[in-house]
């Protein structure tokens, strides 16, 4: 049967991880490509780059990465971050990534989603929702980080953009981010029912029982975690036992 | 031994390139690999390798877009007996029609249809995206080696489409996705994967070492 994913998430600014990865001795533990190869080996079920690289100078320096991991990396890589174009899309699939992931574009103009699943197929097209809650069981969809409002309903927006290709949801709760307090559970459940496609559950994460609830009750069919992993205090393998001791269908291969 | 990738414009092939490399490597088996849109170069191979991301009909018009690759594939594999693995749409290549968005004729290598994923649950989410079992039918040498059933090795899989031989005797292992999948197909010296060996890790390295040792 198929099983649902544990997907770390790297964030890359200038070609470098930021903060880096301290779980195994790395010689270089910014380097992102090292990252990939250490949670490649751990099992990890796909692996998430982030782009938060700012300066367009320094945009090139991703499509490197991304070409270094695809050679030494035989797992599914979804990149995300400043894609504004189908160009921006054909290089990093060119470059060896497997899935994009656009956001702010998106929400600028939603035929963009149409135009990338036409061109690229939708199994690659992820596009990614930051939500705030605004109401009881309501949540805006942000952009910029959680800056700025967009007035449009994020499990709206969800179907909508599943209507024009998405492939996948990388679901952000932006009020769980960094808060280490677990998943927005009924955002994340809101969404994941919502729509026939796969949902990433992302923003939160502190303890491996937030990676189970994701998936039992948020109903994602995989789970996004960034700092659990990156310092130590898990390892993949540690999330996956415990989660598939708890019922839920893991790879442990 | 030389092992010919054909690019024709569907995707990135590199990291199947390099999984290619490795798997040799690995399994001590000397070779080139090579990525090549030269039906020439196909012809000259030992073994073929035929990916394919994205849209039925568009790999089959890139496919079309190289003067004499389907006559050097025709050659190679159908009158040279030459082992041929195809690769998601590759794999669905081999059909003889896919329905997606329309009706376009395959390979037809294998009779068959290629349709959309109706999973019997609908709570299953489409694509199919994910690590899945393989459920195998029969034995095969692709899968020597290879622990399958619930509790073996998974295989990376992400498509929407599937695989309907008309001969279930083509089916060598499937995948349970709300019903019975094809995962493994293939006849002869002809086999095709829905999933991606070349993102699979374990499975799909020894998958791909089966398959530079093949001798159909």
């Amino acid at each position: 049967m198929l099983k649902l994913r544990v997907i770390p998430c790297l964030d890359v600014k200038d070609g470098r991880v930021v903060k880096g990865v301290n779980f195994v001795n790395l010689r270089d533990a910014g380097d992102p490509v090292e990252c990939a190869i250490a949670y490649d080996r751990a099992g990890a079920d796909e692996l998430c780059f982030l782009d938060i690289t700012a300066s367009h100078e320094n945009r090139d320096t991703i499509f490197d990465v991304v070409s270094r991991t695809a050679e030494a990396c035989f797992m599914p890589l979804t990149v995300g971050g400043g894609i504004r174009t189908t160009d921006d899309i054909r290089k990093l699939l060119l470059a060896g990534a497997d899935k994009v992931s656009i956001l702010t574009a998106a929400v600028a103009r939603r035929e963009f989603v149409r135009e990338a699943a036409e061109k690229f197929g939708s199994q690659c097209i992820v596009v990614g929702i930051d939500a705030k809650q605004v109401a009881p069981g309501k949540w805006e969809l942000f952009t910029h980080g959680g800056r700025n409002r967009t007035g449009l309903d994020a499990v709206d927006y969800a179907r909508e953009v599943v209507a024009l290709g998405a492939g996948e949801i990388l679901l952000t709760s932006m009020d769980r981010d960094g808060t280490r307090s677990g998943f927005d559970i009924a955002l994340t459940r809101a969404v994941a029912d919502a729509v026939a496609v796969p949902l990433i559950a992302s923003g939160g994460v502190g303890t491996l029982d937030h990676l189970v609830a994701g998936a039992r009750d948020g109903h994602a069919t995989a789970v996004l975690a960034a700092s659990i992993f990156h310092f130590g205090e898990f390892t993949i393998r540690q999330a996956k036992d415990y989660m598939a001791a708890r019922g839920l269908p893991m790879r442990l291969d | 031994m030389s092992v010919a990738l054909i690019d024709y414009g569907s995707g990135n092939l590199h990291s199947a390139r390099k999984a290619f490399e490795l798997a040799a490597a690995n399994a001590g088996i000397g070779g080139k690999i090579t990525l090549t849109s030269d039906p020439d170069a196909v012809r000259r191979a030992d073994r073929i390798v035929l990916p394919g991301v994205g849209a039925f009909a568009d790999c089959k018009r890139g496919l079309d877009s190289i003067a004499g690759m389907n006559e050097a594939l025709n050659e190679a594999v159908i009158a040279g007996g030459k082992p041929f693995l195809g690769i998601c749409v590759g794999m669905q290549l081999l059909a003889a029609r896919g329905l997606e968005h329309g009706e376009t004729a395959g390979l037809g290598w294998i009779a068959g249809d290629v349709v959309a994923l109706k999973p019997a649950d609908p709570a299953l989410k489409i694509p199919h995206m994910g690590w899945n079992n393989l459920l195998a039918r029969r034995s095969h040498p692709l899968l020597d080696g290879v622990a399958t059933g619930e509790n073996g090795l998974h295989a990376y899989f992400v498509h929407s489409y599937h695989f309907i031989p008309d001969n279930p005797a083509h089916i060598i292992a499937t995948v349970e996705y709300g019903g019975e999948v094809a995962a493994l197909v293939g006849r002869d010296n002809i086999a095709g994967t829905q999933f991606h060996p070349e993102k699979s890790q374990k499975l799909g390295l020894a998958l791909i070492a089966n398959f530079l040792r093949w001798r159909p």
